[in-house]
């Protein structure tokens, strides 16, 4: 007779894994990347599979040469994420050799010095994104328009994204510019400029369904952020609709969906009881409402997120789940 | 439909033996009987070397007040006292009896006439009931044998609302309580109303999972016939595991959560009872026949033939895999038990005892745990724990050995259902941590009151 196992309970697994969430994660994103394809042509295309590649060897390389971990985390899906959300977070006609030194950021300062999957406090592909927003704002902030044909890429025409001209009209006192803002239904379908990943609304969307259907997520988080971002966003437009921006528009406008889908959501970097997880999206709602208000940055939504992101540990030390029985207990 | 408030999952149910019914397992040729087959003290042989016994012959009776006797499931003469390797994977004392023809005590009514309460009131009060139950060494049939009539002995102040039986079998593969009930329904109820009647209670409550809906059917058709000796529900639920933990169940049923340890499920107003060890109590008050025998469901994906089975305690383990068609080649892990919370054995010679509800066989692929990756915090374990804990949490601290931490998490509270490491996507092994977080600790309260 064979050798028998002899091991402690349970003895069956669900089967899950974690390359089966890093990769249901990746098929959510597809419909975004498609529309990022279909607007912003070659440059989405080069840019996402540039910023793919040199995440999945840097993460590799550090791997192999400098942890020397003999349990390579690379075909776990999770560089190849960082790599697709960090393309979704920069312009389509970033130069090249920024979205290389944001992988290299992304992966190597923020993921592996901390220990590697599992270990970073940061979302890499946010806190990439905020390390080039930093190091170089001008080339970070100069959208290409959507819809320039195909083969556009470093050569695309530039324009300002919808919140960028809403702050403008704001700070100048001059309402023109507001003129050139795109309608809601355009902002929901992506016809704007932005990032490549934050244009299409709708696309996001249906990555939400996905996920929430497949359960590699819960609702805790994206609706917490989407429900305060539309109640405080409305409170102050409620106040001055002159001086504060529509929360409809605020909704469909800038990074917000796209973080509150598949940033604010990371495993990693956020909290792990459901109450801390509600904590953890009005907290990243209201921090963006303000700093996209007051802040200098016409886009608050990746600083809340990295914000919050330092908040998890200290999240998850005071918002416990509900213990069983814990309401008798209190009798 | 009903069910748990907290957590829970969903294992494949692969309930490979639900249609077939329970057939007499043969008589083994050596029976043996280990000491410990229920918490608490061991039993304490009474008979030696040579003696004659009969079926139903006391052979160990109870080592204390929560102890349970042990009684012969065959006739012949005792061949030793001895050891034997449990399900514990040690070696236990036991006793070894040969079997010699099939000769049972007189006193056992073997008839398959059905006693109602209706039939004995007079003669069986409560006291008389408990005393029975007591000495026929009835224990939890469930798997944790916790012998019953402590359970029906309750702390005094406290007020038992209600019996609960548990038939909901939510461990996967395992169908002996379903099949019980498909052909054993009266005697069930009868056992339900006994049990009533000793805890002096008007309502009882039977809690069946809704992927039986013909035990449900079968069993609601007849509460009625029973309407003069107490009051029973059937209550179908909705299909998550674990349904059949003590504290989940209360929950799913009445709506009432067991506070922490050391609070009972009678704080609440419950007294849990598995419907096995209902049907156990039948037989036992109105058949004076001690429990000697159980069904158990011997099962696997790649057995010939999973069945159940009518099995007398302490038949080897393997008598029942030669019976559906013997040891599958690429048999890698023997179980006693369901693969949530069974304990893998050391070897298929495991005698069935009180507490045997299955024997199921793991292919080599099955066997196998996956290689455990980083922790990615994915908080699925915290959202499947169904006592509200945080798996990753105390897995952490158990493997960092802070014990004063993991005792300020609640560590003691679990209850090792293994849902945790079953749902984590990192393979990790939580509850193996966990568990030695739990005795740890447990220690550690133990010393403490010791000295105070």
């Amino acid at each position: 007779m064979n050798k028998l196992v002899v091991s402690l309970s349970p003895h069956v697994h669900s089967g899950d894994s974690v390359s089966k969430n890093m990769y249901g994660v990746l098929i959510a994103l597809i419909p975004a990347l498609l529309c990022s394809f279909y607007y912003f042509g070659l440059g989405a295309i080069v840019v996402t599979a540039v910023s793919v590649a040199s995440c999945v060897f840097f993460e590799w390389a550090i791997n192999k040469y400098l942890l020397k971990n003999p349990q390579n985390t690379v075909c776990d899906g999770s560089a190849i994420l960082t790599g697709v959300l960090l393309a979704f977070n920069v312009p389509s006609n970033l130069p090249l050799w920024i979205v290389i030194l944001g992988a290299l950021f992304a992966i190597g300062v923020v993921k592996m010095t901390f220990g590697g999957l599992g270990c970073n406090l940061f979302n890499p592909a946010l806190a990439g994104r905020a390390f080039l927003l930093i190091s170089f704002p001008v080339q970070m902030t100069t959208w290409p328009l959507p819809g320039q044909g195909f083969m556009t890429y470093m050569d695309a025409t530039t324009g300002a994204t919808p919140l960028a001209l809403f702050k403008q009209a704001i700070k100048s006192g001059d309402t023109s510019v507001l003129n050139d803002m795109p309608s809601a239904i355009d902002m929901l379908l992506g016809n704007t400029g932005g990032c490549m990943g934050e244009v299409c609304e709708l696309a996001i969307l249906i990555g939400l369904v996905y996920m929430l259907a497949r359960k590699i997520i819960t609702w805790h988080i994206p609706v917490s952020i989407l429900l305060t971002v539309f109640c405080f966003g409305g409170l102050l437009y409620l106040i001055n609709p002159t001086t504060f921006i529509n929360p409809m528009l605020e909704m469909v406008s800038g990074g917000l969906l796209l973080g509150a889908v598949f940033m604010a959501t990371d495993y990693v970097t956020s909290p792990m009881s459901k109450k801390g997880q509600i904590v953890y999206g009005v907290a990243i709602g209201f921090l963006t409402v303000v700093i996209r208000t007051w802040g200098a940055y016409p886009e608050g939504m990746s600083f809340a997120i990295l914000i919050m992101n330092a908040f998890v540990p200290l999240i998850n030390n005071y918002f416990k789940p509900k213990r069983f029985g814990e309401v008798t207990k209190k009798k | 439909m009903k069910t748990f408030r907290i957590g829970g999952v969903h294992p494949a149910e692969n309930k490979l033996s639900a249609a077939e019914p329970i057939k007499q397992a043969e008589l083994p040729k050596v029976a043996v009987f280990p000491l410990s087959q229920h918490i608490g003290a061991p039993a304490k042989p009474i008979v030696q070397k040579g003696d004659k016994v009969k079926v139903g012959t006391m052979i160990a009776e109870a080592g204390g007040f929560v102890s349970a006797p042990i009684f012969s499931s065959v006739s012949g003469t005792v061949l030793k006292l001895d050891t034997v390797v449990d399900a514990s994977g040690y070696a236990k004392p036991a006793i070894y009896i040969t079997v010699e023809g099939d000769e049972w005590e007189e006193s056992i009514d073997r008839s398959s006439d059905l006693v109602t309460l209706k039939d004995r009131r007079e003669e069986l009060t409560p006291e008389v009931i408990k005393e029975k139950i007591k000495n026929a060494g009835i224990v939890g049939m469930g798997g944790a044998c916790f012998p019953t009539h402590v359970k029906l002995s309750p702390p005094p102040g406290s007020k038992p609302e209600w019996i609960i039986i548990n038939a909901v079998e939510c461990e996967p593969y395992l169908t002996a309580d379903h099949r019980l009930m498909l052909e054993h329904a009266d005697e069930i109820l009868v056992g339900v109303t006994l049990l009533m009647k000793a805890m002096n209670v008007g309502k009882a409550y039977i809690g069946i999972e809704n992927n039986k809906p013909d035990a449900i059917e079968l069993m609601r058709s007849k509460t009625m016939k029973f309407i003069h000796d107490g009051d029973i529900e059937i209550v179908p639920l909705k299909v998550k595991y674990p349904q059949g933990g003590e504290k989940q169940l209360i929950d799913a049923v009445v709506g009432r959560q067991v506070p922490a340890p050391p609070a009972l499920p009678v704080s609440v107003g419950a007294i849990l009872q598995n419907v096995g060890t209902a049907y156990a109590v039948y037989e036992a008050v109105m058949k004076n026949k001690p429990l000697f025998e159980r069904i158990v469901t011997v099962t696997g994906k790649s057995l010939a033939h999973p069945s159940n089975f009518l099995v007398r305690m302490g038949t080897p383990m393997s008598q029942l895999i030669d019976a559906c068609g013997g040891m599958p080649e690429d048999t890698g892990k023997i179980i006693g038990g369901g693969p949530m919370m069974g304990k893998a054995l050391l070897n298929a010679e495991v005698p069935i005892c009180k507490g045997s509800s299955g024997v199921l066989l793991m292919n080599q692929e099955e066997a196998r745990r996956s290689e455990p990756q980083p922790c990615i915090r994915c908080a699925k374990c915290v959202g499947a724990c169904p006592m509200g804990l945080e798996p990753y949490l105390l897995s952490k601290l158990a493997e960092n050995h802070d014990w004063e931490r993991a005792e300020k998490e609640d560590v003691v509270s679990c209850i090792e259902c293994g849902s945790c490491s079953f749902t984590c996507p990192s393979h990790r092994p939580l509850l193996d941590e966990i568990r030695l977080g739990k005795q740890t600790v447990l220690g550690i309260i133990h010393a403490r009151k010791a000295k105070a």
